[in-house]
């Protein structure tokens, strides 16, 4: 194809652009209806699973659609809950632009969380903005040392990134537990250990005409920057090269170590930033609902998005949906909370197989010339 | 299959375009079916069929639905973060909850008060006994004095005990458990002055793996009574049966997973309490902000005894059972020393269930092997 498209480029003529366009179209068709039929027929196979269990499916699809879409107050519950995923996606996308499989956002969130709690302590006088920057700050420097750890095992010591990041996980919960129920502990939290409160002046505040939280935003444009960084700038396609071929990379004199270890801190600090919104804007000190798993949700919606920032927000909202409207499949129908993970398990699988259908679509196929 | 597509093909346009109207058009249906009775939320942090502590919740909703004129609507695996918030929420505004019982400890603050002040006209009662005067008055937190029930376990496992060495597994060293794990114990050495309770700490509430390793290691040690407090006895029940020794369950009947080695359990009689609160709403009446009781007030309750106990067990602890319920025992009296030898409640000093002393407990009596930190 390549060849082809070369030999044409010497006569540039009106033909050729609107060819471009006409590929470029086409691959974002392709782009959008693959997914799309994926999760089609994940909605398919989960209405026969739902029938076997005895409820009506169209009944089913109504109730989810009423529950993650229906309404504004369900709009709203499927966007409060999409928040946190979408910057820890980032912590699993970013990395995997360099071929790197890391799963490890659940510590950087959680020694985030803490990070941010515990420096709000040390600014008892300062004004609402200046703690709420310096615990973002303290937040994302925290998470990016914790996935950098990984990085850099993997870069100088051949160690495997996703076992490391994984274990780091645990090791950061021990920190964050150890911590939470000691030096940082607000002797008055007795049966929920806490840190201290960090003041309801210093919360962030939600998004004007919604009570949907500031985090929201911060993903979306942590989203949009990370496209920007891949696709539009040398260090993006640097790690996309690395991620193709790391042996060519070095041949060409790419710097893969910083390349490696930047893409980890930056992974690390938008999982720490999902902590310090939680902490934030969420729960206002420290404790044990930090976590819950959001980290590891994360991977899924990254691999969903096939690891594009931009495709994360959508793929985040469809799993915030399925989380919101699952409460209302128990309370309607009496099905059990696993529902909604049998649904968002056929959806990853259906997902994961469609990719063989990328180029084989029949009304999307290139047209030969 | 083609109905599939025009739906959500339907669905799209209506979520895309206008969407206030779209929702009120799909929200009214399950509106008007709800007819006259009252609906009454639940909501579990863990599977409502755990054999321990999000089931005795949902017994307690079970007792609900047999009275009628009530819609009981039920959530589990809801943890403690924006998601009950939206949980909560969502059953007031999609199925026009009157009264909510978010049931786990850590849903109170923030995520209940924020809602008890932005639905002011629904009531909520939260398990874990928090309220405060600086709380919504259309919010309350009920808890029950569990402890009592445990004594009566300890009472029983003294007396069933060969080796001398009860096991103890718990989730985190706060006061709620501490509680229990010494009131176990001095109902132990009521029955034996030389039992210890060997206590393991698993860090969580839920934790299976470390459960059964932590049951198996303190049946190595010789320990051949263990009990618990964790969200789930279920494992620790199995296990012991299993290798052959007794047990004494928590938070709801545990006699099912070990048929031969339960002696007692402590247990919740949310059966008995939900209704009455229930009842009061449907009157009309104004919801306490604070419940608070223990055998006497009936918020818990023991488990039948198991086969293995004796009659000198069961009548010590049947008459020590009718003095708790009649309120004129105490179970933290001096003197009472830690177990590292100092006095925490003086000689002739009583510390009564309401004692708020009780609330910040922070030591192991004499007699249990283990440490807090």
């Amino acid at each position: 194809m390549r060849k082809q498209r070369i030999v044409q480029v010497s006569p540039v003529s009106i033909d050729d652009a609107s060819a471009r366009w006409q590929d470029i179209l086409r691959s974002g068709a392709e782009a959008v209806a693959v997914p799309l039929l994926a999760v089609l027929g994940a909605l398919v196979v989960f209405g026969i699973f739902v029938s076997l269990a005895g409820v009506n499916p169209f009944e089913t699809y109504n109730l989810m659609y009423a529950g993650a879409f229906g309404s504004w107050f369900s709009w709203q519950n499927t966007l409060t809950r999409a928040a946190p995923l979408i910057l820890t996606a980032l912590c699993c996308a970013l990395p995997a632009q360099l071929g790197m499989v890391v799963i490890g956002g659940e510590g950087a969130l959680v020694i985030g969380g803490l990070a941010a709690a515990a420096i709000s302590q040390a600014l008892p006088d300062a004004a609402p903005l200046v703690v709420q920057i310096a615990m973002a700050i303290a937040a994302m420097a925290a998470g990016a040392a914790w996935i950098a750890m990984a990085g850099g095992l993997r870069h100088w010591r051949g160690v495997n990134e996703t076992i490391a990041s994984l274990l780091l996980v645990y090791i950061a919960i021990a920190v964050f537990n150890h911590l939470v129920e000691g030096l940082l502990r607000d002797p008055a939290s007795l049966n929920k250990p806490s840190t201290p409160h960090i003041g309801d002046a210093n919360m962030l505040s939600t998004i004007p005409g919604t009570d949907i939280h500031w985090g929201l935003a911060y993903g979306i444009i942590a989203c949009v920057l990370a496209y920007i960084l891949i696709y539009r700038t040398t260090f993006g396609f640097g790690m996309r090269v690395a991620g193709g071929n790391v042996k060519a990379a070095r041949m060409v004199g790419l710097p893969v170590g910083r390349l490696v270890l930047v893409a980890c801190g930056l992974a690390g600090a938008s999982a720490g930033l999902a902590g310090m919104v939680e902490v934030a804007a969420v729960h206002g000190k420290a404790n044990a609902s930090l976590i819950v798993g959001y980290g590891y949700t994360g991977i899924l919606v990254a691999f969903l998005a096939r690891h594009n920032p931009l495709a994360i927000i959508p793929v985040a909202i469809l799993l915030g949906g399925i989380g919101a409207s699952g409460g209302l499949l128990q309370r309607r129908l009496g099905l059990p909370d696993a529902t909604v993970l049998v649904l968002q398990g056929l959806i990853f699988i259906a997902i994961l197989t469609s990719e063989v259908l990328y180029g084989r679509l029949p009304w999307l196929k290139k047209v030969k010339s | 299959m083609t109905s599939t597509i025009k739906f959500s093909r339907r669905a799209v346009l209506q979520g895309t375009a206008g969407l206030g109207a779209a929702a009120l058009a799909a929200g009214l249906p399950f509106g008007s079916a709800q007819a006259k009775d009252i609906a009454i939320g639940f909501i579990y942090v863990g599977p409502r069929d755990d054999f321990g502590y999000n089931q005795a919740h949902a017994q307690g909703a079970a007792a609900l639905k047999k009275l009628g004129g009530f819609k009981v609507l039920e959530e589990e695996n809801v943890p403690e973060t924006v998601a009950v918030e939206k949980t909560m929420e969502s059953m007031i505004n999609l199925d026009g909850a009157a009264l909510v019982f978010p049931t786990s400890f850590g849903y109170y603050n923030p995520h209940m008060i924020k809602l008890a002040k932005k639905y002011d006209k629904v009531r909520f009662l939260h398990c874990g006994g928090l309220w405060s005067d600086k709380d919504p008055a259309n919010a309350g937190s009920y808890f029950g004095y569990i402890d009592e029930a445990q004594y009566l376990s300890g009472i029983v496992a003294g007396y069933t005990s060969k080796t001398g060495k009860l096991g103890f597994i718990a989730a985190k060293p706060i006061p709620q458990v501490l509680r229990n794990i010494n009131a176990f114990t001095l109902g132990a050495r009521l029955a034996n002055p030389n039992v210890t309770t060997q206590v393991i700490f698993t860090g969580d509430w839920s934790m299976p793996v470390k459960e059964a390793e932590a049951t198996n290691g303190l049946i190595n040690q010789g320990v051949d009574v263990v009990t618990c407090h964790v969200d789930s006895p279920k494992v620790i029940a199995e296990t012991a049966e299993k290798r052959g020794i007794m047990v004494c369950g928590y938070h709801v009947d545990q006699s099912k997973l070990a048929p031969k080695g339960y002696l007692t359990g402590a247990e919740w009689n949310w059966e008995a309490l939900y209704p009455k609160l229930a009842k009061s709403v449907q009157g009309g009446e104004k919801l306490p902000n604070l419940v608070r009781g223990g055998l006497k007030e009936g918020v818990v309750k023991t488990s039948a005894y198991g086969a293995l106990v004796h009659e000198k067990a069961r009548k010590h602890a049947d008459d020590i059972k009718a003095k708790l319920t009649a309120g004129s025992y105490v179970i933290f009296k001096g003197p009472i020393k830690d177990n590292k030898g100092n006095t925490v409640i003086a000689s002739g000093t009583e510390r009564g269930q309401t004692d708020i002393e009780l609330e910040k407990m922070n030591y192991l009596v004499e007699g249990v092997l283990g440490a807090l930190a």
